[in-house]
């Protein structure tokens, strides 16, 4: 490999996944090692050292995983924070909400505990104006007693501080003075949007990733020093787009979806090149499946997530809908007797039944072995010599077919149907719920389980087609690889629409989209060109909900051009687009600014996967092996999948078999090789 | 008797159905205008059975007290037609009568049949809370109303489109008879656009499926509600379970009222008989009886939550329920003041079951939707309304200690920012933080209620329909009681408090005056002596008990 290589770093749970780009040669090299939970960077510089010496690689792109689990498992680092006198409580008061409709057991515990949390005298009003100057002595002192009660990092959050973060600057300044590392910041600087407890909770749980994040980063870069790299180093972040170790480590907030959103990154772009601007990629994984929508080649973004009760985080991300079904969602029969899959998980430790390490329920996966569809005695990522068929029936037979009354393939097959069905909803959720026909859409499964049911769910939903990646174990590393580099800024502003001073308004865009401009020049990667975009949060005065109105301006030498004729008729017509009716005579309010600067990455050509010249159909055919569909058995087609030619066209039933995925093609289906390697799945003619 | 329907097709069904109503629910969240709607939730929507009325299909977000009612407000839409007669294929009722199925006037209920072939296959329908429909004081909370015709304008059920024609002359009367009529006419227009997309997506299932699958599928999800809500029934004990609790005042007179529940568990069926309930009140806190049912049913489904949202979960039970009572109250006893009846209700439930079986018990919540409006003019001259409904909290239980600051059982709406609000309105929060002190004890204690500070920065109005003065939220297995609910104002350094402890009607503030509400907390679980040393050495560290 040259310097002119790019590696993309994946680390999911269980595996690491790289994809490794040589822009010279045009060549593409992918690797697998394991994961090492805990210590993630030893697995991400053995991975690196599957292309020969990190030296002579030329830029690293990483999608990470150690934030969302450090959220998820809450091991973030001891935080303190410094408010408002009164509102040392918005953390913990959330929105005055509850964990369930139904059920009133649980609680909940802030990640900064109660006596972390000082109040200092400081008061901003909503307009902006300062009733009450910052006490900084109090500042100071709160400061100090944090960190002799052990704070590591420190978050400043004042009321109403996105209208005239003075108090909360003059603050910060007087922190800086005296804490001993670079863990602090203040909301202002983390999130200048109003409503205190999002922007609370924002700032607060990038303190907490701070020193994680921070860490991490800082073995990375010293394992890669140490190897002799000088290349770039860049994260993925959540919105899909790149950023600079120097900016995770700042707002390690924003890699909350780091790993997942690169997979959508990639899906979305093979989808695109191979014909498909409108895609819904689907991730199954062990517990989880995960469906994002693409349209017009475009990925959706969030405004925010919340990835546990009452830890919201607000910062644009690719918009992902997770429901509880994924290969080792557990099967059962319930006390009216219902069929159900999932959201019980037995995960990939104990697993399915069929990995017999102790867990005697059936799985989705058990249902998927018994039925034919995967090969027991050739397991996908390899950690398994082979899988346990009998226990996998007998745990069906015990659990699904004995209380249901019904025979155990049968049974298999219910328990894959159910799976099938919640899947579908989950598309039918970011789709039809959204108002786009899915009959133009085509499914992109990746990861390691999203092929073996992707043809049902064609059928399912009524899609399209499915696609499937050539590699879709690695589609979240080669989004690293091609992904765009990203700056978001959003900026409160609260404005009236009616007599607009489109020349502040002006100045501010201009301002937001020169500090997003110089974060994403500086990244050092190549780009083509660098895109601003804006966006405003706009509602008729009255309303609490906004809708985005895309503006159509961008930074020329002369400001944005920005006019209220523009704003309005943007307006006006995102409004229209979401509730058909429009409110004449209603004044309308802009909230919040949001500026994005993108840097459009070269583009890569998705042809350098194709299959190599010289394949055949019957070269790349392993024989016949009986699979159950629709209540019978089948003498079924196997295809090594890798092997098959550009243009060859396979019918259904059949199975395609790859290292890292199985495609199942149902009876009344076909499967075709494209250009690039991916294999179409359509209904049969 | 429809055929038997196999269980995969059963499953796949029953989400199907349940992501229909669901739809329904978020076309009206986003194109409602009222916030109490579009961020407070008030709404809901579902299937209904097309001679009884009964709930088939409901979503997963609906307002758990409207999940309740709906099937009353379809029964008076079914016994409306039968009288009058005429039901044709593209109808639409709309109505807010709170004694014909509805709640409380300020929401209203669109009914529409479902047509196959010909004949009447279901109901689908729709509830949103409106934000202001005539009556004494804008948003209908009137703590001083006698009767219904100072709470608004009640409409019983109407035709409000005849086979696919809008009748103007409704709107008309309605447009007449809001502070808000635009709001309102938004409203509309967001439930009518969630009926059309439900029936819609329904219709599409049926040609998918099949009526007679999805028919049997109806009667299959009510048989297993059924069975399930008997199973759990059959793990109680039998016996006799009583449990009372009262409400501070009507708003008028300063006297208790009592709420009372004779529970009677007997193999896998109940009784809930609530006769020794208190008569009727002269203000505004009755209740009609489908409202009380209602009520009962979201009580039950926070306890047994396995058991789904439709109406086989009633069959096992039987309600007793005095006509005329404040549970049965009948036109034209005012019910504005509704959510805080019922929030005793679904307690003293909790405190009965809790009798019957410790180890399933929830004390009680803080059981207060504390309605404050304050009200003035700007500076320049524009008038002002804020009106909010405040947390609280949850009861201690087997699992967990309460929730702190949460909604109310009834409800899953959450509360705007405070950086909105002052925004919004010439108003300054002062504190907003959690109420040390204000759970009961146990091994599990009671979430902690809130304190909220607010001063007005110009002259304002204040009213406040709340509960919980008197008699604090419960606890249960030995658990102690939480705070008070505790309201005051403080002007020219005098602190003032509610003649009616809990209710005030149109008090004046000056600009620069502060009010002060403090919530319950909820009730302990578990006798405190048992609690965790760890949990109580860091309850008194963070400072939840002084």
């Amino acid at each position: 490999m040259s310097g002119a290589s790019i590696v993309g770093v994946d680390v999911g749970g269980t595996f690491t996944d790289l994809f490794c780009f040589d822009a010279d040669s045009l060549s593409f090299r992918i690797a697998k090692v394991p994961s090492n939970r805990g210590d993630e960077a030893v697995g991400f510089l053995d991975g690196l050292r599957q292309f020969g010496a990190i030296a002579d690689l030329g830029a690293i792109v990483h999608g990470t995983t150690v934030g969302t689990n450090a959220l998820l498992e809450r091991k973030g680092a001891k935080v303190g924070l410094i408010t408002t006198t009164g509102f040392r409580d918005v953390l913990e008061m959330r929105r005055r909400d509850r964990p369930h409709t139904w059920g009133l057991w649980g609680d909940f515990i802030p990640v900064v505990d109660r006596d972390m949390r000082l109040e200092v005298p400081e008061r901003t009003l909503a307009d902006g104006s300062i009733r009450t100057v910052v006490d900084l002595d109090a500042v100071r002192d709160a400061a100090r007693t944090l960190l002799a009660n052990g704070a590591q990092a420190l978050a400043i959050v004042f009321i109403n501080a996105y209208a005239n973060s003075a108090n909360e600057r003059a603050a910060l300044a007087a922190v800086a003075e005296l804490w001993p590392t670079p863990h602090f910041a203040c909301s202002s600087q983390i999130l200048p949007e109003i409503r205190e407890f999002e922007r609370t909770s924002t700032t607060a749980l990038n303190a907490y990733l701070q020193p994680v994040v921070g860490d991490y980063i800082g073995k990375l870069d010293d394992g890669l020093r140490d190897d002799g790299f000088t290349g770039r180093f860049h994260i993925v972040q959540s919105n899909g787009g790149v950023m600079s170790t120097g900016m995770a480590r700042r707002l390690p907030v924003r890699t909350a979806l780091s790993g997942p959103a690169a997979g959508v990154i990639a899906a979305a772009a093979i989808a695109r090149e191979a014909g498909f601007p409108d895609v819904i990629t689907g991730d199954l994984g062990g517990t989880s499946f995960d469906v994002s929508l693409v349209v017009g080649g475009a990925t959706a973004l969030a405004a925010q997530t919340v990835i546990d009760f009452g830890l919201v985080v607000r910062t644009p991300m690719i918009e992902i809908a997770t429901i509880g079904a994924g290969g080792g969602s557990i099967a059962s029969v319930d006390a009216g007797q219902l069929l159900q899959v999932g959201p019980e998980s037995a995960g990939s430790r104990p697993g399915p039944a069929c990995y017999g390490q102790g867990n005697p329920r059936p799985t989705l996966t058990d249902a998927n072995v018994v039925l034919g569809r995967i090969n027991a005695e050739r397991p996908i990522g390899g950690k398994l010599a082979r899988l346990d068929v009998e226990a996998a029936r007998q745990a069906i037979a015990t659990h699904v077919a004995a209380p249901l009354g019904i025979e155990v393939m049968a049974a298999a097959e219910a328990i894959v149907r159910v799976a099938n069905a919640r899947m579908a909803g989950a598309i039918r959720l970011v789709s039809i719920e959204r108002g786009h026909d899915p009959t133009r859409f085509a499914a992109v499964p990746f990861g390691g389980g999203g092929a073996l049911h992707a043809g049902a769910l064609l059928r399912e939903v009524g899609l399209k087609a499915a696609l499937v990646p050539r590699y879709p174990g690695v589609t979240s590393a080669l989004g690293c690889v091609i992904a765009d580099i990203r700056h978001d800024q959003v900026q409160t502003v609260n404005l009236n629409l009616d007599g607009l001073d489109a020349a502040a308004l002006d100045a501010r865009m201009v301002d937001e989209a020169r500090t997003a401009l110089e974060i994403v020049q500086s990244a050092g990667l190549q780009v083509d060109r660098i895109d601003v975009i804006f966006e405003l949060d706009m509602h008729y005065v009255g309303q609490t909900h906004t809708v985005s109105v895309h503006l159509p301006v961008t930074l020329g030498d002369g400001g944005t051009g920005v006019t209220e004729a523009i704003v309005r008729a943007a307006f006006e017509a995102a409004y229209q687009t979401s509730f058909s009716r429009l409110l004449p005579g209603v004044p309308a309010r802009i909230v919040t600014l949001r500026t994005a600067a993108i840097g459009r990455r070269p583009r890569f050509d998705l042809a350098l996967l194709a299959p190599q010249a010289g394949c055949t159909v019957a070269a790349a055919a392993r024989g016949h092996r009986p699979v159950w569909f629709d209540g019978a058995w089948h003498e079924t087609a196997i295809y090594a999948r890798l092997e098959l030619p550009v243009g060859a066209e396979i019918a259904g039933p059949a199975i395609l078999e790859q290292p890292d995925a199985t495609t199942v093609v149902e009876p009344g289906l076909s499967a075709r090789v494209d250009r690039l390697g991916n294999i179409i799945i359509e209904r049969q003619a | 008797m429809p055929p038997k329907i196999d269980p995969v097709t059963l499953a796949i069904l029953k989400g199907r159905l349940e992501q229909i109503a669901d739809e329904m629910d978020a076309t009206l969240y986003r194109s409602a205008f009222n916030p109490i709607i579009a961020e407070a939730r008030d709404a809901c929507h579902g299937l209904y059975d097309a001679t009884t009325g009964a709930t088939l299909v409901q979503g997963a977000n609906g307002l758990p007290i409207f999940v309740g009612a709906m099937a009353f407000a379809v029964k008076a839409v079914i016994e409306k037609v039968a009288v009058d007669g005429g039901l044709a294929e593209g109808d639409t009722f709309l109505f807010n009568d709170p004694y014909e199925g509805g709640t409380h006037l300020n929401d209203f209920r669109l009914v529409r049949p479902i047509f196959r072939n010909g004949a009447l296959f279901c109901w689908i329908a729709s509830v949103g809370h409106w934000l202001d429909i005539g009556g004494n004081v804008p948003g209908g909370y009137n703590p001083k109303a006698t009767e219904s015709f100072q709470e608004g304008v009640r409409i019983p059920p109407v035709k409000l489109i005849a086979a696919g024609k809008m009748n103007q002359d409704i709107l008309d009367i309605l447009a007449a008879n809001s502070r808000v009529p635009t709001s309102n006419w938004g409203d509309l227009n967001g439930q009518l656009n969630a009926l059309d997309l439900g029936e819609r997506r329904f219709k599409a299932l049926l040609d998918e499926y099949g009526d007679a699958t999805v028919a049997a599928a109806f009667v299959a999800f009510s048989d297993r509600a059924e069975a399930l809500m008997r199973a759990a029934l059959r793990a109680l004990p039998d016996g006799v379970y009583r449990f009372e609790d009262v409400l501070d005042n009507d708003g008028i007179t300063d006297d208790l009222l009592t709420i009372a529940l004779d529970l009677t568990i007997e193999g896998d069926s109940a009784t809930l008989d609530f006769s020794r309930s208190s008569a009727a009140a002269q203000g505004p806190i009755n209740i009609s009886y489908s409202t009380a049912i209602a009520a009962c049913y979201v009580a039950l489904k926070h306890v047994f939550t396995g058991v789904p949202a439709n109406a086989g979960c009633l069959r096992p039970i039987r309600f007793v329920v005095t006509d005329g009572s404040l549970l049965g109250a009948r036109a034209p006893r005012p019910v504005a003041g509704y959510t805080e009846t019922i929030l005793r209700l679904i307690g003293v439930i909790f405190g009965a079951l809790a009798a019957a079986d410790p180890a399933r018990a929830t004390a009680a919540p803080f059981g207060t939707i504390n309605a404050l409006s304050l009200s003035g003019y700007r500076n320049d001259g524009s008038r002002w309304v804020m009106f909010s409904f405040f947390g609280g909290g949850l009861g201690g239980n087997p699992e967990t200690d309460g929730l702190s600051h949460a909604n109310n059982p009834i409800s899953t709406a959450t509360i705007p920012p405070i950086e909105i609000l002052e925004a919004a309105y010439p108003v300054l929060f002062t504190q907003w933080a959690l109420r040390p002190n204000s759970a009961g004890t146990g091994q599990h204690r009671g979430g902690l209620g809130a304190v909220y500070e607010i001063e007005t920065l110009t002259d304002a109005r204040m009213s406040l329909l709340g509960e919980r003065g008197k008699v604090a939220p419960f606890g249960v297995a030995g658990g102690q009681a939480a705070a008070l609910n505790r309201f005051t104002w403080t002007e020219q350094g005098q602190t003032h408090s509610p003649p009616m402890v809990s209710k005030i009607t149109d008090v004046a503030l000056s600009a620069g005056g502060r009010l002060r509400l403090e919530t319950p907390g909820g009730g302990g679980w578990g006798d405190a002596a048992a609690r965790d040393p760890v949990a109580s050495a860091r309850d008194q560290r963070l400072g939840y008990v002084a």
